[in-house]
Protein backbone atom coordinates (compact mmCIF):
# COMPACT_ATOMS: atom_id res chain seq x y z
CA UNK A 1 0.00 0.00 0.00
CA UNK A 2 3.02 2.31 0.53
CA UNK A 3 4.38 1.26 -2.62
CA UNK A 4 0.86 2.17 -4.06
CA UNK A 5 1.14 5.78 -2.66
CA UNK A 6 4.56 6.87 -3.29
CA UNK A 7 5.16 5.51 -6.85
CA UNK A 8 1.59 6.38 -8.17
CA UNK A 9 3.46 8.80 -11.30
CA UNK A 10 5.84 5.46 -12.03
CA UNK A 11 2.49 3.17 -12.03
CA UNK A 12 0.96 5.95 -14.29
CA UNK A 13 3.79 5.78 -16.59
CA UNK A 14 4.51 1.93 -16.58
CA UNK A 15 0.84 1.09 -17.82
CA UNK A 16 0.88 3.60 -20.45
CA UNK A 17 4.34 1.58 -21.66
CA UNK A 18 3.16 -1.71 -21.35
CA UNK A 19 -0.52 -0.86 -22.89
CA UNK A 20 1.31 1.19 -25.39
CA UNK A 21 3.48 -1.89 -26.40
CA UNK A 22 0.46 -4.28 -26.55
CA UNK A 23 -1.30 -2.89 -28.59
CA UNK A 24 1.68 -2.56 -31.35
CA UNK A 25 2.50 -5.84 -30.71
CA UNK A 26 -0.99 -7.02 -30.98
CA UNK A 27 -3.27 -5.11 -32.61
CA UNK A 28 -3.76 -5.74 -36.66
CA UNK A 29 -4.89 -2.45 -37.51
CA UNK A 30 -2.09 0.46 -38.77
CA UNK A 31 -4.13 3.00 -37.62
CA UNK A 32 -4.34 1.87 -33.89
CA UNK A 33 -0.74 0.88 -33.81
CA UNK A 34 -0.12 4.48 -34.09
CA UNK A 35 -2.25 5.25 -31.58
CA UNK A 36 -0.39 2.92 -29.53
CA UNK A 37 2.84 4.38 -30.34
CA UNK A 38 0.91 7.67 -29.23
CA UNK A 39 0.29 6.54 -25.79
CA UNK A 40 3.45 4.87 -25.18
CA UNK A 41 5.03 7.96 -26.11
CA UNK A 42 2.81 9.87 -23.37
CA UNK A 43 4.19 7.07 -20.85
CA UNK A 44 7.65 7.85 -21.64
CA UNK A 45 7.33 11.66 -21.43
CA UNK A 46 5.66 10.97 -17.79
CA UNK A 47 8.29 8.38 -16.39
CA UNK A 48 11.01 11.67 -17.36
CA UNK A 49 9.06 14.10 -15.12
CA UNK A 50 8.17 11.87 -12.97
CA UNK A 51 11.84 11.06 -12.09
CA UNK A 52 12.81 15.10 -11.82
CA UNK A 53 10.43 15.47 -9.23
CA UNK A 54 11.45 16.94 -6.00
CA UNK A 55 8.86 15.82 -2.88
CA UNK A 56 7.28 19.48 -2.06
CA UNK A 57 8.84 21.26 -4.72
CA UNK A 58 8.21 24.04 -6.52
CA UNK A 59 8.20 24.40 -10.38
CA UNK A 60 11.65 26.23 -11.79
CA UNK A 61 10.53 29.68 -12.79
CA UNK A 62 11.57 32.16 -10.48
CA UNK A 63 8.29 33.91 -10.75
CA UNK A 64 8.25 35.98 -7.59
CA UNK A 65 11.49 37.06 -5.04
CA UNK A 66 12.02 34.30 -1.99
CA UNK A 67 11.56 31.42 -3.54
CA UNK A 68 14.07 28.76 -2.47
CA UNK A 69 16.48 27.75 -5.21
CA UNK A 70 16.95 24.28 -3.21
CA UNK A 71 13.31 22.81 -3.39
CA UNK A 72 12.96 23.34 -7.17
CA UNK A 73 12.48 20.43 -9.34
CA UNK A 74 15.18 19.54 -11.91
CA UNK A 75 14.47 21.80 -15.06
CA UNK A 76 16.61 18.76 -17.40
CA UNK A 77 14.04 16.15 -17.89
CA UNK A 78 11.60 18.87 -18.62
CA UNK A 79 13.57 20.73 -21.16
CA UNK A 80 14.07 17.56 -22.58
CA UNK A 81 10.34 16.38 -22.55
CA UNK A 82 9.38 19.98 -24.06
CA UNK A 83 11.26 19.46 -27.17
CA UNK A 84 10.48 15.73 -27.65
CA UNK A 85 6.98 16.09 -27.36
CA UNK A 86 7.29 18.44 -30.17
CA UNK A 87 9.26 16.35 -32.11
CA UNK A 88 6.59 13.53 -31.46
CA UNK A 89 3.46 15.12 -33.51
CA UNK A 90 6.07 15.41 -36.51
CA UNK A 91 6.73 11.78 -36.81
CA UNK A 92 3.37 11.15 -35.97
CA UNK A 93 2.31 13.32 -38.87
CA UNK A 94 4.30 11.79 -41.27
CA UNK A 95 2.98 7.78 -40.25
CA UNK A 96 -0.43 9.18 -40.73
CA UNK A 97 0.20 10.17 -43.93
CA UNK A 98 2.11 7.21 -44.73
CA UNK A 99 -0.90 4.93 -43.34
CA UNK A 100 -3.28 7.12 -45.31
CA UNK A 101 -1.19 6.53 -48.20
CA UNK A 102 -1.31 2.27 -47.69
CA UNK A 103 -4.94 2.56 -47.38
CA UNK A 104 -5.10 4.25 -50.69
CA UNK A 105 -2.36 1.91 -52.43
CA UNK A 106 -4.02 -1.21 -50.91
CA UNK A 107 -7.35 -0.75 -49.90
CA UNK A 108 -6.69 -2.20 -46.58
CA UNK A 109 -5.21 -0.87 -43.36
CA UNK A 110 -4.75 -4.20 -41.92
CA UNK A 111 -1.45 -5.60 -41.12
CA UNK A 112 -1.83 -9.22 -42.20
CA UNK A 113 -3.30 -8.74 -45.33
CA UNK A 114 -0.70 -6.54 -46.78
CA UNK A 115 1.83 -8.54 -48.17
CA UNK A 116 5.31 -6.46 -47.20
CA UNK A 117 4.06 -5.98 -44.01
CA UNK A 118 3.50 -9.77 -43.19
CA UNK A 119 5.16 -10.89 -40.47
CA UNK B 1 1.11 -18.09 -32.22
CA UNK B 2 2.30 -14.58 -33.48
CA UNK B 3 0.09 -13.05 -30.05
CA UNK B 4 1.73 -16.07 -28.16
CA UNK B 5 5.24 -14.37 -28.93
CA UNK B 6 3.90 -11.08 -28.16
CA UNK B 7 2.25 -11.88 -24.83
CA UNK B 8 5.63 -13.64 -23.90
CA UNK B 9 7.84 -10.56 -25.03
CA UNK B 10 5.63 -8.20 -23.26
CA UNK B 11 5.67 -9.83 -19.84
CA UNK B 12 9.57 -10.11 -20.20
CA UNK B 13 9.50 -6.30 -21.13
CA UNK B 14 7.29 -5.75 -18.19
CA UNK B 15 9.57 -7.65 -15.44
CA UNK B 16 12.41 -5.51 -16.71
CA UNK B 17 10.57 -2.36 -16.50
CA UNK B 18 9.48 -3.16 -13.43
CA UNK B 19 12.13 -4.00 -11.58
CA UNK B 20 14.12 -1.17 -12.37
CA UNK B 21 11.71 1.94 -12.44
CA UNK B 22 10.83 0.37 -8.43
CA UNK B 23 14.72 0.99 -7.66
CA UNK B 24 14.09 4.55 -8.56
CA UNK B 25 13.64 6.57 -5.60
CA UNK B 26 10.55 9.16 -5.68
CA UNK B 27 10.76 12.78 -4.87
CA UNK B 28 13.83 12.39 -3.30
CA UNK B 29 17.05 15.14 -3.72
CA UNK B 30 19.82 13.54 -4.43
CA UNK B 31 22.81 14.51 -7.24
CA UNK B 32 21.72 16.42 -10.10
CA UNK B 33 23.15 18.42 -12.73
CA UNK B 34 19.98 20.70 -12.42
CA UNK B 35 21.51 22.10 -9.48
CA UNK B 36 23.92 24.45 -11.45
CA UNK B 37 21.31 25.41 -13.26
CA UNK B 38 18.73 26.29 -10.86
CA UNK B 39 21.44 28.15 -8.62
CA UNK B 40 23.47 30.05 -11.37
CA UNK B 41 20.76 30.17 -14.52
CA UNK B 42 19.29 33.65 -13.48
CA UNK B 43 23.06 35.03 -12.89
CA UNK B 44 23.99 33.57 -15.76
CA UNK B 45 21.30 34.27 -18.56
CA UNK B 46 19.19 36.82 -16.87
CA UNK B 47 16.15 34.15 -18.04
CA UNK B 48 13.58 33.67 -14.65
CA UNK B 49 12.01 30.74 -16.47
CA UNK B 50 15.18 28.07 -15.91
CA UNK B 51 13.37 25.62 -18.43
CA UNK B 52 13.76 28.38 -21.23
CA UNK B 53 17.13 28.97 -19.96
CA UNK B 54 17.90 25.09 -20.03
CA UNK B 55 16.75 24.90 -23.69
CA UNK B 56 17.83 27.99 -25.04
CA UNK B 57 21.24 29.17 -23.90
CA UNK B 58 22.66 25.99 -22.06
CA UNK B 59 21.23 23.31 -24.94
CA UNK B 60 20.84 25.71 -27.76
CA UNK B 61 22.79 23.65 -30.29
CA UNK B 62 20.38 20.48 -29.56
CA UNK B 63 17.90 22.88 -29.49
CA UNK B 64 18.62 23.45 -33.45
CA UNK B 65 19.18 20.18 -33.81
CA UNK B 66 15.71 18.97 -32.65
CA UNK B 67 14.24 22.24 -34.94
CA UNK B 68 15.97 20.69 -38.06
CA UNK B 69 14.33 16.96 -36.93
CA UNK B 70 11.04 18.78 -36.87
CA UNK B 71 11.90 20.34 -40.71
CA UNK B 72 13.10 16.69 -42.10
CA UNK B 73 9.72 15.39 -41.06
CA UNK B 74 7.36 18.32 -42.50
CA UNK B 75 9.56 17.78 -45.61
CA UNK B 76 9.10 13.78 -45.99
CA UNK B 77 5.56 14.50 -45.15
CA UNK B 78 5.44 16.59 -48.15
CA UNK B 79 7.28 14.42 -50.21
CA UNK B 80 5.43 11.66 -49.40
CA UNK B 81 2.09 13.65 -50.41
CA UNK B 82 3.86 14.61 -53.96
CA UNK B 83 4.22 11.67 -54.50
CA UNK B 84 0.80 10.41 -55.53
CA UNK B 85 -1.17 13.63 -57.20
CA UNK B 86 -4.64 13.42 -57.92
CA UNK B 87 -6.62 15.30 -60.00
CA UNK B 88 -8.94 17.63 -58.27
CA UNK B 89 -12.49 16.80 -57.72
CA UNK B 90 -14.07 19.27 -57.08
CA UNK B 91 -16.97 18.10 -54.57
CA UNK B 92 -18.86 20.33 -52.55
CA UNK B 93 -17.83 21.51 -49.43
CA UNK B 94 -20.57 20.76 -47.20
CA UNK B 95 -20.23 24.08 -45.07
CA UNK B 96 -20.38 24.34 -41.11
CA UNK B 97 -23.64 25.47 -38.95
CA UNK B 98 -23.65 29.17 -38.39
CA UNK B 99 -22.92 28.71 -34.90
CA UNK B 100 -20.15 27.01 -35.25
CA UNK B 101 -18.41 29.25 -37.89
CA UNK B 102 -18.94 32.71 -35.84
CA UNK B 103 -17.84 31.19 -32.77
CA UNK B 104 -14.62 30.08 -34.49
CA UNK B 105 -14.01 33.34 -36.19
CA UNK B 106 -14.83 35.32 -33.01
CA UNK B 107 -12.27 32.63 -31.41
CA UNK B 108 -9.47 32.80 -33.62
CA UNK B 109 -8.04 36.08 -33.22
CA UNK B 110 -8.09 35.62 -29.20
CA UNK B 111 -6.23 32.22 -29.55
CA UNK B 112 -3.92 33.45 -32.40
CA UNK B 113 -3.03 36.33 -29.31
CA UNK B 114 -2.46 34.11 -26.60
CA UNK B 115 -0.29 31.41 -28.52
CA UNK B 116 1.88 35.22 -29.17
CA UNK B 117 1.90 36.35 -25.58
CA UNK B 118 3.24 32.59 -24.45
CA UNK B 119 5.68 33.42 -27.16
CA UNK B 120 7.08 36.36 -25.99
CA UNK B 121 7.17 35.83 -22.22
CA UNK B 122 8.53 32.54 -22.28
CA UNK B 123 11.81 33.45 -20.72
CA UNK B 124 9.92 35.18 -17.69
CA UNK B 125 7.11 32.84 -17.39
CA UNK B 126 6.08 29.24 -18.29
CA UNK B 127 5.82 29.24 -22.05
CA UNK B 128 8.27 29.54 -25.07
CA UNK B 129 8.51 29.33 -28.44
CA UNK B 130 7.38 25.47 -29.04
CA UNK B 131 4.30 25.89 -26.61
CA UNK B 132 3.36 28.74 -28.30
CA UNK B 133 4.33 27.48 -31.40
CA UNK B 134 1.92 24.81 -30.74
CA UNK B 135 -1.15 27.19 -29.63
CA UNK B 136 -1.11 29.25 -32.75
CA UNK B 137 -1.22 25.92 -34.89
CA UNK B 138 -3.71 24.72 -33.60
CA UNK B 139 -5.61 28.00 -34.08
CA UNK B 140 -5.20 27.34 -37.43
CA UNK B 141 -6.72 23.71 -37.55
CA UNK B 142 -10.01 25.57 -35.49
CA UNK B 143 -10.61 27.65 -38.71
CA UNK B 144 -9.56 24.37 -41.11
CA UNK B 145 -12.28 22.90 -39.30
CA UNK B 146 -14.94 25.43 -38.52
CA UNK B 147 -14.37 27.65 -41.71
CA UNK B 148 -14.65 24.60 -44.27
CA UNK B 149 -12.78 25.64 -47.58
CA UNK B 150 -10.70 28.39 -46.38
CA UNK B 151 -6.81 28.05 -47.00
CA UNK B 152 -3.53 29.34 -45.76
CA UNK B 153 -1.13 30.85 -48.86
CA UNK B 154 1.14 27.77 -49.23
CA UNK B 155 4.58 30.16 -49.83
CA UNK B 156 3.64 32.12 -47.26
CA UNK B 157 3.94 29.48 -44.82
CA UNK B 158 7.07 28.30 -46.28
CA UNK B 159 8.60 31.74 -46.26
CA UNK B 160 7.85 31.95 -42.92
CA UNK B 161 9.49 28.61 -41.38
CA UNK B 162 12.53 29.60 -43.64
CA UNK B 163 12.56 33.01 -42.04
CA UNK B 164 12.01 30.84 -38.33
CA UNK B 165 14.99 28.72 -39.48
CA UNK B 166 17.12 31.48 -40.89
CA UNK B 167 17.03 33.77 -37.79
CA UNK B 168 17.79 30.89 -35.35
CA UNK B 169 21.21 29.73 -37.34
CA UNK B 170 21.94 33.65 -38.20
CA UNK B 171 21.56 34.62 -34.67
CA UNK B 172 23.89 31.87 -33.96
CA UNK B 173 26.40 32.94 -36.57
CA UNK B 174 26.71 36.47 -34.64
CA UNK B 175 26.94 34.83 -31.38
CA UNK B 176 30.21 33.48 -32.91
CA UNK B 177 31.43 36.58 -34.82
CA UNK B 178 31.13 38.56 -31.75
CA UNK B 179 31.28 36.47 -28.83
CA UNK B 180 33.61 33.61 -28.35
CA UNK B 181 30.72 30.35 -29.66
CA UNK B 182 27.83 29.69 -31.38
CA UNK B 183 24.79 30.71 -29.84
CA UNK B 184 26.74 33.33 -27.73
CA UNK B 185 24.34 35.47 -25.86
CA UNK B 186 25.93 38.66 -27.62
CA UNK B 187 23.09 41.15 -26.03
CA UNK B 188 23.19 42.62 -22.15
CA UNK B 189 21.40 40.25 -19.72
CA UNK B 190 19.62 43.46 -18.20
CA UNK B 191 17.65 43.07 -14.92
CA UNK B 192 15.68 39.77 -14.65
CA UNK B 193 12.16 40.19 -14.37
CA UNK B 194 11.44 42.65 -17.23
CA UNK B 195 10.13 41.93 -20.97
CA UNK B 196 13.35 42.67 -22.64
CA UNK B 197 15.92 41.09 -20.62
CA UNK B 198 17.76 37.42 -21.10
CA UNK B 199 20.18 38.25 -23.74
CA UNK B 200 18.80 36.63 -27.22
CA UNK B 201 16.78 33.94 -25.21
CA UNK B 202 13.44 36.09 -26.88
CA UNK B 203 14.89 36.41 -29.70
CA UNK B 204 15.71 32.76 -30.41
CA UNK B 205 12.17 31.69 -28.67
CA UNK B 206 10.48 34.03 -31.37
CA UNK B 207 12.38 32.41 -34.27
CA UNK B 208 11.40 29.02 -32.79
CA UNK B 209 7.86 30.04 -32.30
CA UNK B 210 7.75 30.98 -36.05
CA UNK B 211 9.02 28.13 -37.03
CA UNK B 212 7.16 25.71 -34.93
CA UNK B 213 4.01 27.21 -35.56
CA UNK B 214 4.29 27.65 -39.32
CA UNK B 215 5.99 23.67 -39.75
CA UNK B 216 2.57 22.67 -37.92
CA UNK B 217 0.21 24.89 -39.66
CA UNK B 218 2.09 22.98 -42.85
CA UNK B 219 1.02 19.81 -42.10
CA UNK B 220 -2.38 20.46 -41.36
CA UNK B 221 -2.54 21.95 -44.30
CA UNK B 222 -0.75 18.98 -45.93
CA UNK B 223 -3.05 16.85 -44.53
CA UNK B 224 -6.72 18.25 -45.41
CA UNK B 225 -5.35 19.49 -48.80
CA UNK B 226 -4.40 16.05 -49.44
CA UNK B 227 -7.95 14.43 -48.13
CA UNK B 228 -9.80 16.90 -50.14
CA UNK B 229 -8.02 15.33 -53.47
CA UNK B 230 -9.12 11.87 -52.70
CA UNK B 231 -11.89 10.83 -54.23
CA UNK B 232 -14.60 8.76 -52.72
CA UNK C 1 -3.15 15.82 -3.60
CA UNK C 2 -2.05 12.32 -3.71
CA UNK C 3 -5.64 10.89 -3.70
CA UNK C 4 -6.36 13.37 -6.92
CA UNK C 5 -3.25 12.37 -8.31
CA UNK C 6 -4.33 9.03 -7.78
CA UNK C 7 -7.71 9.33 -9.27
CA UNK C 8 -5.80 11.06 -12.41
CA UNK C 9 -3.49 7.95 -12.73
CA UNK C 10 -6.46 5.21 -12.34
CA UNK C 11 -8.79 7.34 -14.93
CA UNK C 12 -5.48 7.70 -17.22
CA UNK C 13 -5.35 3.92 -17.16
CA UNK C 14 -8.49 3.36 -17.93
CA UNK C 15 -8.68 5.40 -20.85
CA UNK C 16 -5.91 4.13 -22.18
CA UNK C 17 -7.88 0.39 -21.98
CA UNK C 18 -10.47 1.87 -23.77
CA UNK C 19 -8.18 3.21 -26.64
CA UNK C 20 -6.83 -0.40 -26.58
CA UNK C 21 -10.35 -1.97 -27.03
CA UNK C 22 -12.80 -0.12 -28.51
CA UNK C 23 -13.41 -1.27 -32.63
CA UNK C 24 -14.43 2.01 -33.16
CA UNK C 25 -11.35 3.83 -34.33
CA UNK C 26 -12.80 7.45 -33.58
CA UNK C 27 -13.83 6.64 -29.97
CA UNK C 28 -10.32 5.10 -29.70
CA UNK C 29 -8.90 8.21 -30.82
CA UNK C 30 -11.03 10.46 -28.37
CA UNK C 31 -9.71 7.62 -25.39
CA UNK C 32 -6.33 8.41 -26.65
CA UNK C 33 -7.20 12.35 -26.76
CA UNK C 34 -8.15 12.05 -22.79
CA UNK C 35 -5.42 10.39 -22.18
CA UNK C 36 -2.96 13.31 -23.15
CA UNK C 37 -4.69 15.57 -21.42
CA UNK C 38 -5.06 14.07 -17.80
CA UNK C 39 -1.00 13.44 -18.72
CA UNK C 40 -1.23 17.57 -18.68
CA UNK C 41 -2.86 17.45 -15.62
CA UNK C 42 -0.27 15.29 -14.31
CA UNK C 43 2.41 17.71 -15.52
CA UNK C 44 1.09 20.52 -13.88
CA UNK C 45 0.55 18.21 -10.44
CA UNK C 46 4.67 17.48 -10.76
CA UNK C 47 5.24 21.00 -11.21
CA UNK C 48 5.76 21.19 -15.02
CA UNK C 49 4.09 24.10 -15.84
CA UNK C 50 5.99 24.14 -19.22
CA UNK C 51 5.23 20.68 -20.31
CA UNK C 52 1.77 20.69 -19.58
CA UNK C 53 1.05 23.63 -21.55
CA UNK C 54 2.68 22.21 -25.00
CA UNK C 55 1.07 18.39 -23.85
CA UNK C 56 -2.45 20.13 -23.68
CA UNK C 57 -1.48 21.93 -26.63
CA UNK C 58 -0.17 19.19 -28.75
CA UNK C 59 -1.47 15.34 -26.95
CA UNK C 60 -5.00 17.14 -26.85
CA UNK C 61 -5.59 19.22 -30.34
CA UNK C 62 -3.25 18.62 -33.03
CA UNK C 63 -2.95 14.93 -32.68
CA UNK C 64 -6.54 14.77 -31.99
CA UNK C 65 -6.65 16.64 -35.33
CA UNK C 66 -4.49 14.49 -37.32
CA UNK C 67 -5.68 11.40 -36.02
CA UNK C 68 -9.63 12.35 -36.76
CA UNK C 69 -8.73 13.38 -40.90
CA UNK C 70 -6.83 10.08 -41.72
CA UNK C 71 -9.26 8.07 -39.65
CA UNK C 72 -12.03 9.72 -41.96
CA UNK C 73 -9.73 9.17 -44.76
CA UNK C 74 -9.49 5.26 -44.03
CA UNK C 75 -11.63 2.92 -42.51
CA UNK C 76 -13.99 3.66 -39.07
CA UNK C 77 -14.25 0.55 -38.22
CA UNK C 78 -11.22 -2.40 -37.09
CA UNK C 79 -11.54 -5.46 -38.80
Amino acid sequence: MNFLSEYTYYIGAFSLIIIGLYIILVKKNLMKVIIGFSIFDTGIYLFLIAVGYLREGTAPVFSKPGLDAGKMVDPVPQALVLTAIVIGVAVLALAVILAIKIYAHYGTLNLRKIKEQRW
Amino acid sequence: MRKLISIILLGMVATGLFMSISQIPFGEPGERIGDHFINQGVNETGATNIVAAVVVSYRGFDTLGEVSVLFTAAMGLGAVIGLVRRKKTHTPIEPASLIVYTGCRFLFPVILLVGTYIVIHGHLTPGGGFQGGAVIASAFLLMYLGCRGKRIRENLSRGLESLGGLLFILLGVTGLVIGRDFLFSFLPEGEAGNLISAGIIPLIYMAVGLKVGSELTGIIDHLIEDTDELPE
Amino acid sequence: MEIIAGILVLLMIASAIAAASFQDLMNAVIASCIVSLLAALLFYLLQAPDVAMAEAAIGAALVTGIFVIAVKRTKRFEE
